[in-house]
């Protein structure tokens, strides 16, 4: 625990969110990565950049996402009513585009001629293969064989849209060995390339560049619910792997004192086989993928293997803004388990006829539980951070069906 | 004056180029770890880096993950690490031992207690990949009140201003990475080394060792000119590789390497 106190001009000029966060990478790629915070500092001061952002984001994003109000849910539940932030409703089905539209500016603005990502679930590969073909820039993805074949449709998406899938068959064969297997390359190609990182983790600029190209979805729930509701919501609720839908939300509204966020991470098979995926919540502290977080590792410090039912939160690490939030107690992190999550997959598709990705479900789930307990004049805000197309094999299978 | 820097001044005064082997311990065993570092020695090794295994080594090429990853399998753990190195040191009290590896497992041991350690079984320098000098000051001094060198990298981009960090927290030598990628890559430009080391050289003091990329008698040869010392590693394993299952042949193909390496220096 730090003695430290949050604020939301954090980081540092090196990265810190307190303890948490800074540079820890390769000599090599301390001066790519030095570049690109001096691109992007001056991208921050630079009106022109941000309203190129925008109109993006409005006409190729298809921004502002409905904030809808899940009328038949909080019914169903019986209790504080539930919101939706609708980003399953973005182009390529989840929040991942929004970054990816703002670091492909940023690479262009560059002068960078190839660009490589990490994937997991294989949506922030597809918002990264959409922006390449976009651009017209050779894309290349990397993404374990383990989440190659429960995401094949993605796969699929992203061999379409001219990227090259390359399998990464290494470690535990999920996100974290793709996001070495990325950095590997990055390092190799330093000259020509731009690494479009898809989380709120990784070395300085990553976790404050990211959270900020993602804020636009706490700016905009914000508005709209003050439109519809003329208040503040009392709870905001959104998934957290690496933790860039979670912080997206909350973000624009950690100043707001009575505001109550929940970051629902992966439970797995339970927190008590450990099988899940939840380091904020059982993890200690450490050193991974370039940033001072709290990891899933055992007591020689190497990097346990993590389980969970959705590959986006299948990740042992997690944002260090998240971390010193868990320690300073203005977020409050807890875990969802693969079977609830499953549950509240199918519970959003009947109640609402609205298909969450698997990682949205686990904020779902908790929402569900939470509301219930909850005043009906209260109002929760929940990330529907993807759309669950894309997991419609995984439920299948669980179900016993050959789709 | 550390055992490091009196290896490598009794070398420069010899007018003799530093060999620089790297193993991960605990590849194929750590029982052959101590058999695998005498040989070395033998062979005319100066110096030995000693990997400790990581889950995720991100700057590692396949060679040298795979060796992290049979050496995990075995179950290697960091007091096995010191266990080997105190029993290299009852025999051999000259060769430099230099720990390299990755932040998280030294983080989750303790600053301090890793550098206790460290020193009572013997060992003279640390190099932490992912640790760049920037995030560097608390785990250097702690190794410096143990008179551990704390070893620090510097590559083709490494700027003339931050070359002041590498210079303020480094001791022992310098380690140069010869070229942009990770470890055992195929693209060494001698040329292109020697130019950089020529600047370099002007901003620093101490002695310069290379690696990356050398992958024979003939490259170790060619780096040998420019540079204090040379590092040789994945091609080191890759031979080791072919012969996990028998000791012998592997001790005799890790003499008959090094010895042909350091002929050619």
């Amino acid at each position: 625990m730090s003695n430290i106190e949050y604020h939301t001009q954090m980081p540092d000029d090196g990265g810190h969110f307190g303890p948490y966060g800074g540079k820890f990478v390769a000599e090599t790629l301390m001066k790519p990565l030095s570049d690109l915070q001096q691109a992007y500092t001056d991208c921050r001061q630079d009106q022109t950049f941000f309203a190129e952002f925008q109109q993006d984001l409005k006409h190729y994003v298809g921004r502002p996402t409905p904030l809808y109000f899940a009328e038949r849910l909080t019914k169903h539940v019986g209790g504080a009513k539930i919101y939706l932030k609708r980003e399953d409703l973005t182009h390529t089905g989840a929040h991942k585009i929004n970054n990816t539209i703002g670091q492909a500016l940023l690479a262009k603005r560059m002068g960078k001629t190839r660009i490589i990502a990490e994937t997991g679930a294989g949506q922030h590969g597809v918002a990264t293969a959409t922006v390449a073909a976009r651009l017209g820039l050779e894309c290349v993805v990397y993404m374990g064989t383990q989440d190659i074949a429960r995401q094949a449709i993605n796969v699929y998406r992203m061999k379409l849209l001219g990227a090259t899938v390359v399998p990464v068959d290494s470690g535990s064969k999920t996100l974290k060995d793709a996001l070495n297997e990325a950095l590997r390359d990055w390092v190799t190609n330093v000259d020509d390339t731009f690494y479009i990182l898809g989380t709120v983790a990784g070395p300085h600029p990553y976790p404050q560049m990211v959270r900020d190209f993602q804020a636009v979805i706490g700016y905009e729930a914000k508005e709209q619910l003050l439109e519809l509701e003329n208040r503040l919501p009392d709870l905001l609720i959104a998934c957290v792997g690496g933790g860039s839908n979670a912080i997206g939300l909350f973000y624009p509204f950690l100043d707001d004192e009575d505001v109550a966020m929940v970051g629902v991470e992966a439970g797995g098979k339970g927190i008590d086989t450990g099988l899940h995926a939840a380091p904020l919540c059982v993890g200690k502290t450490g050193v991974l993928h370039g940033n001072r977080t709290y990891l899933m590792c055992d007591e020689e410090g190497q990097i346990n293997a993590t389980h969970s039912i959705s590959a986006g939160l299948d990740y042992p690490g997690v944002g260090p803004e998240h971390a010193l939030l868990k320690d300073v107690a203005r977020v409050k992190y807890t875990n969802v388990n693969d079977e609830e999550a499953l549950a509240a997959f199918h519970d959003l598709t009947h109640i609402e006829g609205i298909m969450p990705a698997l990682e949205s479900s686990h904020a779902i789930a908790y929402a569900n539980k939470i509301a219930a307990t909850m005043d009906k004049e209260q109002i929760i805000i929940v990330n529907l951070s993807g759309r669950g197309d894309k997991d419609i094999h995984t439920v299948a299978e669980i179900d016993g069906i050959k789709v | 004056m550390s055992r490091i820097s009196k290896t490598l001044e009794v070398l420069a005064k010899n007018q003799r180029k530093a060999l620089v082997p790297y193993v991960t311990a605990g590849d194929p065993t750590i029982k052959m770890s101590l058999s695998i570092m005498q040989t070395l020695v033998k062979a005319g090794a100066d110096m030995i880096e000693l990997g400790m295994p990581f889950t995720d080594p991100m700057a590692e090429g396949p060679v040298i993950q795979h060796a992290h990853e049979r050496s995990l399998a075995n179950g290697t753990k960091l007091r096995d690490i010191f266990a080997v190195v105190r029993e290299f040191r009852k025999a051999d009290d000259k060769t430099p031992v230099i720990l390299m590896g990755y932040l998280n497992p030294i983080e989750v041991m303790g600053y301090d207690n890793f550098a206790n350690a460290a020193a009572r079984a013997g060992v003279d320098g640390v190099l932490v990949v992912d640790m760049p000098p920037e995030e560097g000051e608390a785990l250097s001094l702690h190794l410096q009140q143990q008179q551990l060198d704390p070893i620090y990298l510097i590559s083709p981009t490494t700027t003339t201003q931050r070359l002041a960090l590498v210079k303020k927290y480094g001791r022992g030598y310098h380690y140069y990475v010869s070229l942009k990628g990770i470890t055992g890559s195929g693209k060494l430009d001698t040329d292109d080394v020697a130019e950089h080391l020529k600047s370099i050289g002007e901003h620093l003091s101490l002695p310069i060792c290379v690696g990356f990329g050398i992958r024979d008698a003939e490259s170790a040869a060619a780096i040998a000119k420019i540079a204090d010392g040379v590092v040789i590693g994945s091609a080191l394993i890759a031979r080791m590789e072919q012969f996990n299952q028998d000791d012998t042949a592997l001790l005799a193909e890790v003499e008959h390497f090094m010895s042909d390496i350091r002929s050619a220096l």
